[in-house]
């Protein structure tokens, strides 16, 4: 099970930081979800893998499961879920607005030659 | 057991969605309400300060469970501090923007700085690692919210960078916990600086990596070379009073550090060693001269802002990273001046900009409130470079008189000096077109002058330049105070104690709580 779960984590990061260096902003919020998955799993696995423990006292219960991670876990997914939508919508106003999904800065005009207002204030 | 230590993240907790839910379409109840907020915390931190000015360390115990088991927030000298001073720039930020109508540019301003400024509060006040990973969730959402305030293309995809740098930033973070948790079982920052010390030679591997996990975080964070690239397009794209308050943001991650590494991993500790000398002050010293080269290069006001704070985070990491009691002073000094200093030009840049047809560093007419302007961007300008007699000169006088005992002293000297220079060139060759040669320029015929910026825009500026100048006059008492801080943060035996001998609820016996 330990080589599952760590080739897991390994594959998700892996595939999460190449589609992040697509700097395109679709594949980069993929592979950002990506990513995230890989340290939900790996918070999980922090706290040590056990199958079918229980997580709370009980009376002839010997192996117990860690549940500080599965609380960390819980606050995790819902924070990188409000986020991904967060730089969903961001990006995808950035994209409408300037027809254009590059992650990176693209080369400027040069400010002597073609001044262009930078600051927008609609 | 005070609860006074609560009050700074709760009071904008409360504020902002009291300003979302009653006040949505008011902007003038908007503004008192905001107002009146940061004033209250502005009273707050003050108390708070005085409180832990003696050396105290205060421990709040949420809901009374006993740490580890429970989440604290602590206070000492560091932690009140950086307190009061995010709440007074935050007072001199909000003037400017309900001074120059930037805060009815776009929808819920308000709430999104109270919000701000909880994560911000909660970030410098909590004890625990994972809530500090919640707090900067908290100050990173409303940020995201206030960077791309009022709108526009450009700022748009100056925001989704940021956001999405600093959404790695923040999966890097989760990593570095779940590697500490894997190797102590712990997250509270007190009882992980007794159980690091425990670890033996042969097991440090996971300890190792978390340790640099979590250096690259903060490091993020403080905008250190080469992690700084999301700052440039960010803080120049975002509304000026936001860059502004931003300021604070990246002395975020050099409080972290500073506590991180003076706590948990001292210098001292064989299982981090190296990490300081042979890692963060070179890069630190990287930033540094990228920072001041970047001000000589920028060809906008508001890009050149970003890199002076670029370069003034590198002047402060370098101090840090002497890791010895009289860097971490004279560090914490400079991390008052720069906060304030870069906070100031942010808003001057936007003064300038409210004359001018944009921020391009090129012949433009005359701008509408001109001679005013231009001495308050001297001064603003003499502050960052670090000439005398201001502040910046007396923090770089202290962080090379702490460079002594390094062993990269000659490096030290010479980047900081010549970065100096370079910056001083830059920011003579920006106040000379903006302010100088648009005397040469005529202006259109029937062109339509632009309107003075408020008087209250130049009010908030002109404070930030009085603090900067009672920063000067006061540098001693300051510095003094900065070193007892040093001090404190050297020895964190009485702030391990406090923290991990308070009984909580489960240890006292029944009744008695």
């Amino acid at each position: 099970m330990e080589l599952l779960v760590a080739s897991a984590i390994g594959v998700l990061t892996a595939g999460g930081i190449y589609l992040m260096l697509r700097l395109r902003t679709f594949p980069v919020i993929l592979g950002i979800s990506l990513l995230t998955y890989a340290v939900n799993v790996f918070l999980f696995a922090s706290g040590r893998l056990t199958i079918g423990a229980s997580p709370i006292l009980q009376d002839g219960v010997e192996t117990y499961a860690d549940p500080l991670p599965q609380a960390l876990v819980l606050t995790a997914i819902v924070i990188s879920f409000g986020m991904t939508a967060v730089v969903v919508m961001i990006s995808l106003g950035a994209f409408l607005g300037s027809d254009d999904d590059h992650v990176d800065d693209q080369p400027e005009p040069d400010p002597e030659t073609g001044p262009e207002r930078a600051e927008g204030t609609s | 057991m005070t609860h006074w230590i609560v009050l700074p993240i709760i009071l904008p907790a409360l504020v902002a969605p009291f300003i979302v839910l009653a006040a949505r379409y008011h902007i003038g109840i908007q503004r008192v309400l905001s107002l009146a907020g940061v004033l209250a915390l502005v009273a707050v931190a003050c108390g708070l300060a005085l409180q832990a000015a003696d050396g105290t360390v205060t421990l709040y115990q949420m809901g009374d469970w006993a740490a580890p088991f429970g989440i604290v927030l602590v206070t000492d000298r560091l932690s009140t501090l950086m307190v009061l001073l995010t709440a007074v720039l935050a007072l001199f930020v909000l003037l400017y923007a309900v001074g120059s109508g930037w805060d009815n540019r776009g929808r819920h301003f308000h709430a999104l700085f109270q919000f701000q400024l909880m994560g911000i509060m909660g970030a410098f006040l909590t004890g625990d690692l994972f809530n500090l990973f919640v707090f900067f969730e908290v100050l990173l959402i409303a940020s995201y919210g206030l960077m791309i305030h009022a709108g526009g293309n450009a700022r748009l995809r100056a925001g989704v960078q940021y956001v999405l740098f600093n959404l790695v930033g923040s999966t890097l973070f989760l990593f570095a916990l779940g590697s500490i948790y894997a190797e102590t079982g712990t997250l509270n920052m007190a009882d992980l600086a007794n159980r690091v010390t425990l670890i033996g030679p042969e097991a440090t591997v996971g300890i190792r990596v978390a340790a640099v996990l979590l250096l690259l975080v903060f490091a993020i964070k403080a905008a250190v070379v080469p992690l700084h690239f999301w700052l440039p397009s960010s803080y120049a794209e975002a509304p000026a009073p936001v860059a502004a308050l931003f300021a604070i943001m990246t002395k975020v991650g050099a409080y972290a550090i500073i506590r991180v590494y003076t706590m948990i991993f001292p210098p001292d500790l064989e299982v981090t060693s190296g990490l300081h000398d042979l890692w963060l002050l070179p890069a630190a010293l990287v930033s540094l001269a990228i920072g001041m080269v970047g001000v000589l290069a920028a060809k906008k006001l508001d890009r050149l802002v970003a890199f002076s704070v670029i370069g003034s985070m590198g002047m402060v990491m370098v101090s840090i990273s002497l890791f010895t009691p009289e860097g971490i002073a004279a560090a914490l000094y400079y991390i008052v001046h720069s906060t304030l200093a870069g906070a100031t030009l942010f808003l001057i840049s936007d003064l300038v900009r409210s004359g001018r047809a944009d921020l391009a560093l090129t012949k433009q007419p005359v701008m509408a409130g001109n001679a005013l302007t231009a001495a308050l961007f001297f001064v603003g300008a003499i502050a960052m470079a670090g000439l005398p007699p201001l502040s910046g000169f007396l923090g770089k006088l202290l962080v090379l008189d702490a460079g002594f005992d390094s062993d990269l002293v000659v490096w030290i000297w010479v980047v900081v000096l010549s970065s100096s220079l370079i910056s001083i060139l830059g920011f003579a060759r920006a106040g000379s077109i903006l302010f100088w040669k648009a005397h040469s320029v005529t202006p259109e015929e029937g062109a339509a002058p632009l309107p003075r910026p408020a008087p209250l825009s130049y009010v908030a500026v002109g404070g930030l330049i009085t603090l900067l100048a009672a920063h000067t006059v006061f540098a001693g008492h300051v510095h003094g105070y900065t070193s007892t801080m040093a001090a404190q943060l050297f020895a964190p035996t009485p702030y391990i104690e406090t923290v991990v001998d308070t009984p909580g609820k489960l240890s006292k016996p029944k009744g008695e709580y």
